[in-house]
């Protein structure tokens, strides 16, 4: 194991972020605030509470979810997507390296970041709302595998962009309605039946349930199969990166 | 010496046909510069990413150390460095941390004053602090070598170290690489300029369509493949080569009589030449001898090979 290599990996990276620290802070927590102001205050006041918790409460660990993997995918995609569009990828792939040594300080440092930022996050939910988290620990947990495996995600579309648009389209068009349409700002059983039916394939369902589930102990779906989805789509995108490094597929020629 | 790279039937080729690399073998001596010659798309930056990694064989072996680049890339790569001819360098990253970047990517662990060491013999611990976007062109290229030398490898690859670089940092880039010769660096190198090749290789070798034509001592080289000329001043220029010495392999070049011989035959007739100039009557004023450049037989090996 090179570890000197992930630790080099994971410093660039994270100076990379502390240089853009403002940037990388001011942005989360005024979009949040103004979720807070609009949802929470405006019109949440009007809105009844879903399963027993205030609907400007209900709506915090799908904020901090929906940030959390917007973040991770996108520091991930584009910390390794750099390299490669400026040419420095040479040196990565001519170090005596191997793919989970540079996924780990990649996703490493791109996890980190969003679980910054989802902390900064949370910690601005406390102002605005009254909330309580009943379990704690798995809470840090649920957050945590979800930074990771989206940073996982974000690795590689950073991999298979070709260019910056494909980079943000993604986020856009895949990662934003799904945490939307994922429960976020509602519970699935406000739904149709039918809707109910196809909201089960949509993977972040398990995200967001489960971490809400460490909030105030409700939940869409069972806990368990949550994190049971969270550790099938971790293990699948590291599978897809393993077989990434192995054929070489958009690094090497 | 021993052998420190070892190449045997290399190949590449790509989807669309293109066969980059045709069967390449090379062995690269231990302590040596070895330069490699080569017009442009002959397979010099090929030879060099798939040695160091960056571009995948279709077939064939390489060992740097005795170490398999494929199975044993580990050991392999950690010998290596690699100077690549595109200045690619993280703008916004500051020239110190790039460097400690690259050596701990290879597994060294942190060292400042292996880092500065580095920095100061390439003139850049003055601009340690200074972001890479506020260099220029040479600068950046410093940049590279000093990032390539970081993890102290045993073998260096030049990817055309100066192309697009002022003299005065091609005489330094000459001088720091004959320095890391002494220090018992092996030192591969590629190169537009013949001068270059001339100046520092030890050995040359010439690419072109994927394959090596030869690999050889410089001066051997020189020798073997070096034809003389003696171009001789007369008192009064002649505008043709006088009807008494047209029997001569002699043409007149600027109102001087030019012979050229193979300075390795047993005869070179050079006597026999100066006699019967003077038994032509012609006075001579000067003599000179010039042997031909290294791009004069550049040249003529990969035309024979076209």
């Amino acid at each position: 194991m090179n570890l000197h290599a992930i630790k080099a990996i994971y410093i660039f990276e994270m100076s990379r972020f502390f240089r853009t620290l403002w940037q990388s802070i001011v942005s989360p927590v005024v979009s949040t605030s103004l979720y807070f102001v609009v949802f929470g205050a405006a019109i949440g006041s009007r809105i009844d509470q879903v399963e027993g918790v205030s609907y400007g409460a209900f709506i915090v660990p799908g904020l901090v979810m929906l940030s959390v993997m917007t973040q991770a995918t996108t520091n991930a995609s584009f910390g390794i997507y750099f390299p490669k569009f400026i040419g420095t990828i040479f040196e990565h792939l001519s170090a005596p390296v191997n793919f989970f040594e540079i996924t780990l300080g990649y996703v490493g440092a791109a996890a980190t970041k969003a679980l910054f930022i989802g902390s900064v996050i949370l910690m601005t939910a406390f102002l605005f709302v009254d909330i309580q988290i009943l379990h704690p620990m798995a809470m840090v947990a649920f957050l945590v595998l979800t930074c990771t495996s989206f940073a996982l995600l974000g690795f590689i579309l950073g991999i298979w962009a070709g260019n910056f648009e494909q980079l943000q389209l993604v986020p856009l068009l895949v990662i934003t309605p799904l945490v939307f349409l994922g429960g976020s700002f509602y519970s699935i059983s406000m739904l149709p039946p039918v809707w109910q039916t196809i909201t089960l394939f949509n993977p972040v369902v398990y995200l967001i349930s489960g971490f809400r589930w460490a909030f105030f102990g409700t939940a869409d779906v069972p806990v368990g199969l949550s994190l049971l989805a969270i550790a099938g789509f971790t293990l699948l995108c590291l599978g897809v990166i393993a077989l990434i490094f192995r054929t070489g597929w958009r690094l090497r020629d | 010496m021993t052998d420190i790279v070892q190449v045997q039937d290399l190949r590449k080729s790509y989807d669309n046909g293109f066969e980059a690399l045709a069967g390449v073998d090379l062995t690269i001596r231990e302590g040596e510069i070895i330069a490699l010659l080569g017009p442009n798309g002959a397979g010099k930056t090929t030879l060099i990413s798939t040695i160091c990694g960056i571009t995948q064989p279709t077939s064939g072996t390489v060992t740097v150390g005795g170490h398999d680049i494929l199975r044993d890339y580990r050991n392999a790569r950690a010998m290596v460095g690699l100077v690549p001819q595109e200045t690619h360098v993280e703008s916004f990253e500051k020239v110190v941390k790039t460097v400690q970047f690259s050596r701990g990517l290879f597994g060294k662990p942190r060292d400042d004053a292996r880092v500065e060491e580095v920095l100061r013999s390439l003139s850049l611990w003055e601009k340690r602090d200074n972001k890479l976007m506020q260099l220029s062109g040479g600068m950046k290229r410093r940049v590279l070598i000093a990032k390539a030398l970081a993890h102290e490898p045993r073998v260096l690859f030049l990817d055309e170290p100066t192309a697009g670089v002022d003299v005065e940092l091609r005489r330094d880039m000459w001088e720091l690489v004959r320095g890391l010769k002494q220090q018992g660096v092996t030192i591969i190198l590629t190169t537009h300029y013949i001068e270059e090749a001339e100046a520092m290789a030890d050995r040359i070798g010439v690419i072109n369509k994927g394959q090596i034509l030869l690999v050889e001592e410089k001066d051997a080289l020189m020798r073997r493949m070096g034809r003389k000329t003696i171009q001789i001043e007369l008192a009064d220029p002649v505008t043709e080569v006088p009807a008494a010495l047209a029997h001569l392999p002699l043409s007149v070049d600027n109102g001087r009589l030019v012979y050229s011989y193979d300075s390795h035959s047993d005869k070179t007739g050079i006597t026999g030449l100066l006699n019967e100039i003077r038994d032509a009557g012609l006075h001579m004023t000067d003599l000179q001898t010039r042997q031909s450049s290294l791009e004069e037989i550049f040249v003529s090996l990969v035309k024979e090979d076209a």
